[in-house]
């Protein structure tokens, strides 16, 4: 692969709690190229946003990155000091779209106070500059100019996804990390604000991390695609490969229990149980007590991930049951 | 088949408030359509899906079909009583332990201070179902295990802030099922879940409809859901039903242009489409509905109007085995 712009080596973040450490994310490893679109899909703390946190160096206390790298440009991020990280990193090369982010414009301000604030910060540019870049990444989201003067109260939902997109741009950064950027929004507007998405991809070249729950939206995005659970990256590759030949059970399981619009179903898949307690995860392989296959070696030990037609698959029967 | 539940010309309209002025020279009151003019009929032990983009009406048609919002006018036939003229503690009384409501958020709809155990008593002392501690407990017991939240005991004295989102919904799914109801009104039941729950929580409430004798309205966004769920389907738009048929004849085949153009806005696993840019025959929101426009709803949105759509409001009329509400059902491609 050509050089990649994202560099993600054995990162491990912690939550260290009073109930004990929490291994919220565990060697990750992946790197991306310029224009790839990277797809991080499991259930609700399996770890996806600690890794998006973890990524633009922004874990809150208790958490803690405990080891690994990300390297991005050259510089390894999650070795900056706090002052350091804003300088060079936030906004500029990751720029992150937050889980529920129309909420977080601030009522008081015009959408373009708000707007101008990283450029202000990063570059010196104020004024009408400021204005003229704005109104420029506005009209690059597909909304008006008029935007810049209004308050977030007058917009709406998918309006003001739209203002943290163009936002998130303005210093052109290498990655954008979207953290479930569609969830409460109309399917429309969701289909809208995906097509933007991959509009953006393929015109700035800008490298992306989508993260939802929801595989069926990844699969029109994402060129990679990595499924997580419980803090490890069960399947990781090409995204293609894995939706028609899952290799590995939990991503088998979670693909059959979306419903299928064109197809009837009798019953949806289920996975049985919960997501463990990453206090005290299970021995072995993390997935094992709710996994149909298992046997007396996933309990014992955890498999490392290994390459099985064309993608990762942390499995010790990868290839031999799915 | 007998329908459980039948609407006829249902409506509910808001009263916009007015300025003092306006009040004076005596302007026009100004109504917001909510539901406008709705007709179905749900069969027992089916399930009827009303799907929308949000500000459709679709929430309203559900609090209206629970009473908990009063229709304007219309009828409401509940096993062949018009249960929209109910009033006071006998008549309406009894037709809400009949009727029961899921609602769409687990983590709001519940009493953060209430355990299961009290959450589940409180709909029987409402309706006076007399019992000493242990029969109740016994009850309430035997609903947590119908909704699969087992080994009851150890569910049954959890508050909320004690259950994942999940097991919240199960336990919100007993409290519907407490009173023995005829007909459930589930309002988005599923959106707040992730994909693995919602598909454990959709088996279920489809093995409690022929277990239970249940008849559904179920209300979402979430089309895909409807296809699994649901036997018939109604696409609302700006409170009106604009197609109504057969959940597999108007999900594969769909004729009018709002339903073509929602189908086509849902994500489906298609890896093969990452590079491709989605066409989208309709863009941006649900219009203003203080403003409906004139002829049909859709005609600003709709990429085959003409002049008849802007004069002319389209009746739902028959079409390949559906009802459709277009001058060009059947036409447009």
């Amino acid at each position: 692969m050509a050089n990649p712009v994202l560099d993600v080596r054995n990162l491990t973040t912690h939550y260290f709690t009073r109930k004990g450490e929490v291994q919220a994310l565990d060697d990750a490893n992946f790197d991306l190229a310029r224009g790839e679109s990277m797809g991080v899909a499991g259930e609700s703390g399996c770890g996806k946003s600690t890794m998006a946190f973890s990524l633009i160096n922004q874990v809150q206390p208790p958490g803690r990155v405990v080891k690994g790298e990300v390297n991005i440009d050259g510089i390894n991020a999650v070795q900056l000091t706090e002052t350091e990280t804003r300088k060079k990193v936030r906004w500029k090369r990751i720029s992150m779209v937050f889980q529920g982010a129309m909420d977080i414009l601030t009522p008081v301000y015009t959408v373009g106070h708000q707007m101008k604030e990283p450029l202000h910060y990063h570059q010196g540019i104020t004024g009408d500059e400021a204005r003229q870049k704005c109104e420029e990444y506005l009209g690059e989201v597909g909304l008006d100019k008029e935007i810049f003067t209004r308050y977030p109260h007058e917009l709406s939902g998918g309006q003001k996804q739209r203002v943290i997109i163009a936002t998130s741009l303005l210093l052109e950064p290498t990655v954008l990390i979207a953290d479930e950027p569609t969830t409460s929004l109309d399917v429309v507007v969701e289909a809208q604000i995906m097509n933007l998405l991959k509009r953006l991809k393929k015109e700035l070249g800008i490298s992306m991390i989508f993260i939802t729950h929801d595989l069926s939206i990844l699969s029109e995005v994402s060129n990679k695609l990595s499924i997580m659970y419980a803090g490890k990256f069960a399947e990781l590759g090409d995204a293609e490969k894995i939706y028609n030949n899952p290799k590995h059970p939990y991503t088998e399981k979670l693909l059959a229990s979306i419903p299928r619009l064109h197809k009837d179903v009798k019953r949806l898949e289920r996975i049985p149980g919960a997501p463990p307690n990453l206090v005290d995860p299970p021995s072995g392989c993390r997935f094992h007590p709710r996994c149909t296959y298992a046997k007396e070696v996933c309990q014992k030990e955890d498999p490392e991930p290994r390459e099985v037609e064309g993608r990762k698959v942390a499995c010790h029967f990868a290839g031999e049951v799915t | 088949m007998s329908a459980v539940l039948e609407a006829e010309n249902l409506k509910k309209y808001y009263t916009m408030s007015q300025s003092f002025f306006g009040r004076l020279l005596g302007s026009q009151k100004k109504y917001v359509k909510a539901v406008d003019e709705v007709d179905f009929q749900i069969p027992r032990k089916n399930a009827m899906a009303v799907v929308g983009e949000s500000g459709c009406g679709k929430t309203t048609l559900g609090k209206v079909v629970m009473r908990l919002l009063d229709a304007t006018g219309g009828k409401l036939i509940m096993e062949g009583k018009d249960v929209t003229q109910l009033s006071g503690s006998g008549e309406l009384k009894a037709y809400r332990r009949t009727t029961q409501m899921i609602f769409q958020d687990p983590f709001s709809s519940m009493d953060p201070r209430f355990t299961a155990f009290d959450t589940l008593e409180e709909p029987m002392n409402i309706h006076n179902i007399r019992g000493s501690y242990e029969e109740k407990r016994k009850t309430i017991m035997d609903a947590l295990e119908e909704v699969q939240l087992t080994p009851a005991e150890e569910f049954v004295d959890r508050y909320p802030h004690m259950l994942s989102g999940g097991q919240k919904q199960r336990v919100a799914i007993a409290r519907a099922l407490i009173l023995n109801p005829d007909f459930i009104v589930a309002d988005e039941p599923t959106s707040m879940l992730d994909v693995s729950v919602r598909a454990e929580l959709l088996n279920l409430m489809k093995d409690l409809m022929s277990e239970e004798d249940l008849t559904y309205l179920y209300i979402t966004h979430d089309i895909s859901t409807s296809r699994f769920f649901s036997d018939s389907i109604s696409v609302m738009y700006l409170g009106k039903f604009v197609e109504k048929g057969e959940v597999a004849t108007v999900l594969d085949n769909p004729l009018h242009p709002y339903s073509q153009a929602l189908l086509k806005a849902v994500p489906e696993p298609k890896p093969e489409m990452v590079e491709v840019i989605k066409e989208l025959p309709i863009k941006g929101e649900v219009p203003d509905a203080t403003n409906v426009p004139s002829g049909c709803r859709f005609h600003p949105r709709c990429p085959y109007a003409e002049d008849i759509c802007e004069n002319e409001e389209p009746e739902l009329r028959e079409v390949e085995g559906r009802e459709v509400a277009c001058h060009f059902a059947g036409e447009v491609p």
